[in-house]
């Protein structure tokens, strides 16, 4: 029986969990995919929005300011990067100017701070590579940039270290509401739910909680109308994006949005964190919860709204593309709290953008309510803080030297684009948590995330992979399931 | 510890560095040092364990490991160091080149000369936005290569290959031999970008369609590879709707193109050649930066390795040379520059200093599209001096014209050389 089970390892569940995990109480997230950060989490923009764009009082407009405050110190506290490089709202046509204006006053509505309009002159001066049309831009200093990654397996790892369980490749099948009266009548059954999954091992599970909490990203809806009559519904949208090499990373050094027109919303172009370009998203509702591939068309328009904004973009070196889904629910904000006819089931739902800015407010807010609801008790012992993974690159000369001496394999690269070392890489699958795929050694390490796409490492990667966790080479995949990267051994067919 | 100062630095102990080293040594240079990232000297040659290599060099059809391991074996005779598992960081002006592995931690050494053999990659998807979900089981040619040939894993059974690069070519066949199905093999323009003897040898002995002008518009699976689809392109490269045939596959191979990796070079603020990526270069191979060199695939794509070494033997040559001369050099007149005429896309060099070119001077280029029966005409000013006739001439294969040092001396007042493809 747990206390607590938190459906989805997203950074949302992530937040959750770690927020939580403060408490005594028993807490698993269950996770259909092999890691974490496997959904939305994964592939969005990777931006802290100053909260400027949210209705006042919308639950958007109040988490995206809280969690955009927080994040410098979560970033500091649970060790992931992030940088607060401001983000510009561009207009490039007179007529829409007094949209800037709505913006600014939502956003000082909201309690945003250091809003202000930049003329044409400043702006430039700021910004010197936006486009000759650009007139004016609200300036967001608190905007910033975040590594979705980083940040999402920062939280579930020190989640993990304060006792939360992961059970990975879990798929909830279905959840059942034990009755007050049920759990009394019968024998052993306290009050709480039921969730039926499908672990690991392909076969059914019951599970029993007191608490649920659903922060299953886009299929929040599923799990949310498996015990609730008011129902929910989210729609994938699909974003598109082109990731650009480093090269390109200094472009642009704030995020740059398109003021929404009346041709929609454009797209943003972005520094990251690690020092490259990303342009994008589109905005296509689909139908698939799985949809995540990109469409020609799709890339197409990242590629002629990205120019609307920023001149001279050297698309030429794109190095990937990508697709990510938000979780859009029909009523527009996040859903967030008990649901009304379903006591103990907490909702997390219809987080979409600006959604990684709200989690770390999102986890504590949630965590406090649970707190409240099952009088729970602050742990003696929580460990609030999270080392990062080593980069031998972050250090001074004396302690990269230090470092290689005490732990050789931080001297041998192994993803030459990135530079990473197979210390990193043993690092990934060993700590807390740890990668068990190529994916999630590229979401913690960034090998094979640079120029050459895993050209080079991707054996080198896979030789590590499967010495440490024991697994034959044909048995690895790139984000488990059924992705594995080699069917069989050369020859098989031939051999006895 | 290891000492600070070597003659001769060279990056990469592929093809290129290794002969490079050689030639250096034999010019005279004494401490000579290849710094190689792999565990294993050799490069690319390691995994191409198909035969063809050395037919120009050696006279005979040797395997890529065994091509190899002809320079490897006189590297060490000669006594030359190869420091592996090494990666290099940096290169500086004043070339000071930083470097890492295990046992030294982060060290710096200071060349008399430097040569750049660093190979190139290969394009990956992303580059080309190629749509679709990002499934296992899509990989570039050289990755499936290493993954059969130095691993002995199977990518996929059921393969479509985009691009007719040589390496795409290769794993055509490689892979049909390993018991996989090769379905076809895409290639956007209107002609291969790979070796007429690969197209024959790969794909036409064993019943590989190749369709040209085709692209992959759709990749379907969301865990492995499900299906590729193909359409054909209009002369603008773009999909024409209707045309498209899915094909059901476990793997899609690229081979859509090498781009020499010189991010090091950039960083040292060498000049790049914006159509070769490489950088430029003078008769002596030298780049932009005196005492930096660069030969093989760093410089340009290859098609023969054979090539590559006799081009590196001249960039180590000079870089030895270049060092004998104490950085005391000779005045120099202005180049003669190398115009790539009507047709030709680049040369390689760029420039040359007659005063400083030996009797004979190679200059290698390829050729823009395919032209048959035309004539490859070369340009003293505006003479005429070379006027060769040609059955065919294709992208894939370099081409490559011998210059005299007499023809270049100052009686005749050279100020460029242009290459061209003309009608006559």
């Amino acid at each position: 029986m747990y206390d607590v089970i938190i459906i989805g390892a997203g950074v949302c569940g992530a937040a959750i969990a770690r927020e939580l995990s403060k408490y005594e109480a028993r807490i698993c997230v269950l996770e259909k995919e092999e890691d974490v950060c496997c959904g939305t989490s994964k592939a969005n923009s990777g931006i802290v929005h100053a909260g400027f764009d949210a209705s006042p009082g919308t639950w958007k407009a109040r988490m995206n300011v809280k969690g955009s405050k927080m994040m410098k110190r979560m970033s500091e506290e649970l060790d992931f990067p992030y940088q607060q490089v401001g983000s510009l709202v561009v207009c490039t046509d007179k007529t829409q100017q007094k949209g800037l204006y709505e913006l600014l006053e939502k956003g000082e509505t909201n309690g945003v701070e250091g809003l202000r309009i930049l003329e044409k002159e400043e702006l430039l001066k700021m910004e010197p590579n936006l486009s000759e049309e650009a007139i004016a831009a609200l300036y967001a200093p608190m905007g910033g940039i975040v590594c979705p990654f980083g940040m999402n397996i920062a939280y579930a790892e020190n989640a993990c270290v304060n006792g939360v369980e992961f059970r990975f490749s879990s798929i909830v099948r279905k959840i059942r509401k034990i009755e007050e009266r049920e759990a009394q009548m019968d024998s052993g059954l306290p009050s709480g739910f039921e969730v039926l999954i499908e672990n690991q091992k392909g076969s059914e599970e019951v599970l029993l909680a007191r608490f649920v909490v659903n922060a299953a990203g886009v299929n929040a809806d599923l799990i949310h109308n498996m015990v609730s009559r008011n129902k929910i519904h989210i729609t994938p949208r699909r974003g598109d994006y082109l990731l650009l090499d480093h090269t390109a990373g200094k472009q642009v050094s704030h995020t740059v949005f398109a003021l929404p027109d009346i041709m929609g919303k454009g797209v943003l172009v972005t520094p990251t964190v690690h020092g490259n370009l990303l342009v994008g998203p589109t905005a296509i509702d689909i139908q698939d919860r799985e949809g995540t591939n990109t469409t020609a068309d799709g890339l197409c328009q990242v590629m002629e709204k990205s120019k609307k904004t920023v001149k001279d973009l050297p698309l030429g070196q794109t190095i990937t593309s990508f697709a990510g889904l938000r979780a859009h629910e029909d009523g527009g904000d996040f859903i967030l709290g008990e649901a009304v006819d379903v006591p103990g089931f907490i909702d997390c739902a219809g987080i979409e953008s600006p959604g990684l800015t709200s989690a770390p407010a999102i986890g504590v807010w949630i965590a406090d309510l649970l707190r409240e609801k099952m009088n729970l008790h602050e742990k003696k012992e929580f460990f609030s803080r999270r080392k990062g993974m080593i980069n031998p690159f972050m250090l001074s000369k004396e302690e990269q030297k230090e470092l290689i001496r005490r732990n050789p394999s931080y001297g041998k690269i192994v993803c030459r684009c990135e530079k990473i070392s197979e210390g990193e890489i043993l690092d990934a699958i060993h700590r807390p948590l740890g990668a068990r795929s190529l994916d999630g050694i590229k979401r913690r390490t960034r090998a094979g995330m640079g120029r050459c796409q895993a050209g080079f490492c991707t054996t080198g990667t896979m030789e590590i992979l499967s010495r440490e966790l024991e697994i034959p080479m044909t048995e690895l995949t790139k984000c488990g399931g059924k992705s594995k990267i080699a069917v069989s051994f050369t020859k098989e067919e031939v051999k006895e | 510890m290891m000492n600070r100062y070597y003659d001769i630095v060279i990056i990469g102990a592929g093809p290129a560095g290794l002969a490079a080293a050689l030639a250096a040594k034999k010019e005279g240079a004494e401490r000579v040092i290849i710094l190689e990232r792999n565990h294993e000297p050799g490069g690319i040659l390691n995994q191409c364990i198909h035969n063809g290599f050395g037919l120009h060099t050696f006279s005979e059809e040797l395997t890529g490991p065994e091509y190899a391991d002809r320079f490897v074996s006189e590297v060490k005779k000669e006594k030359i160091p190869i420091l592996l598992d090494t990666t290099v960081l940096s290169v500086s002006q004043k070339r000071v080149i930083t470097a890492m592995n295990s046992s030294e931690g982060i060290f710096e050494l200071e060349a008399g000369a430097a040569v750049l053999c660093m190979g190139c990659r290969e394009r990956p998807r992303g580059s080309l936005n190629l749509p679709g979900f990002r499934p296992a089981g899509i990989f570039s040619a050289g990755t499936a290569q290493r993954l059969v040939n130095l691993e002995g894993c199977m990518p996929g059974r059921e393969v479509v290959i985009l691009g007719s690069g040589d390496i795409g070519l290769i794993m055509a066949r490689r892979m049909t031999l390993e018991g996989a199905k090769v379905k076809a093999v895409a290639e956007l323009m209107p002609y291969s970008g790979g070796l007429k003897r690969n197209i024959v040898q790969c794909l036409d002995d064993y019943g590989i369609p190749l369709k040209l002008s085709h692209t992959v518009v759709d990749i379907g699976g969301k865990e492995r590879v499900e299906s590729v689809t193909l359409a054909r392109v209009d002369e603008h490269q773009k999909p024409i709707p209707g045309t498209e045939e899915k094909i059901a596959c476990d793997t899609l191979l690229l081979s859509v193109g090498l781009i020499p990796e010189n991010e090091l070079s950039r960083e040292a603020g060498i000049e790049i050649n914006p159509v070769t990526k490489g950088p430029i270069v003078n008769e002596q191979l030298q780049t932009s930066i005196a005492g930096i060199f660069a030969c093989g695939n760093v410089l340009h794509v290859h098609d023969l390795v054979d090539y590559v070494s006799e081009e590196a033997q001249t960039a180590g040559r000079n870089a030895a040379r270049f060092v004998k001369r104490q950085e005391q050099r000779v005045e120099e007149k202005p180049a003669v520059a190398l115009v790539a005429g009507r047709g030709v896309r680049y040369t390689v060099p760029s420039m040359i200093h007659p005063e400083n070119m030996e009797e004979n001077q190679k200059i290698r280029f390829r050729v823009d599209a395919v032209y048959r029966n035309v004539y490859l005409n070369v340009y003293r000013n505006n003479e005429r001096i070379r006027h060769r006739k040609c059955r065919i001439l294709t992208p894939g294969e370099m081409e490559e014209i011998s210059l005299k040092k007499e023809e270049l001396s100052e009686e005749f007042n050279p100020e460029k050389i242009s290459i061209a493809v003309e009608e006559e």
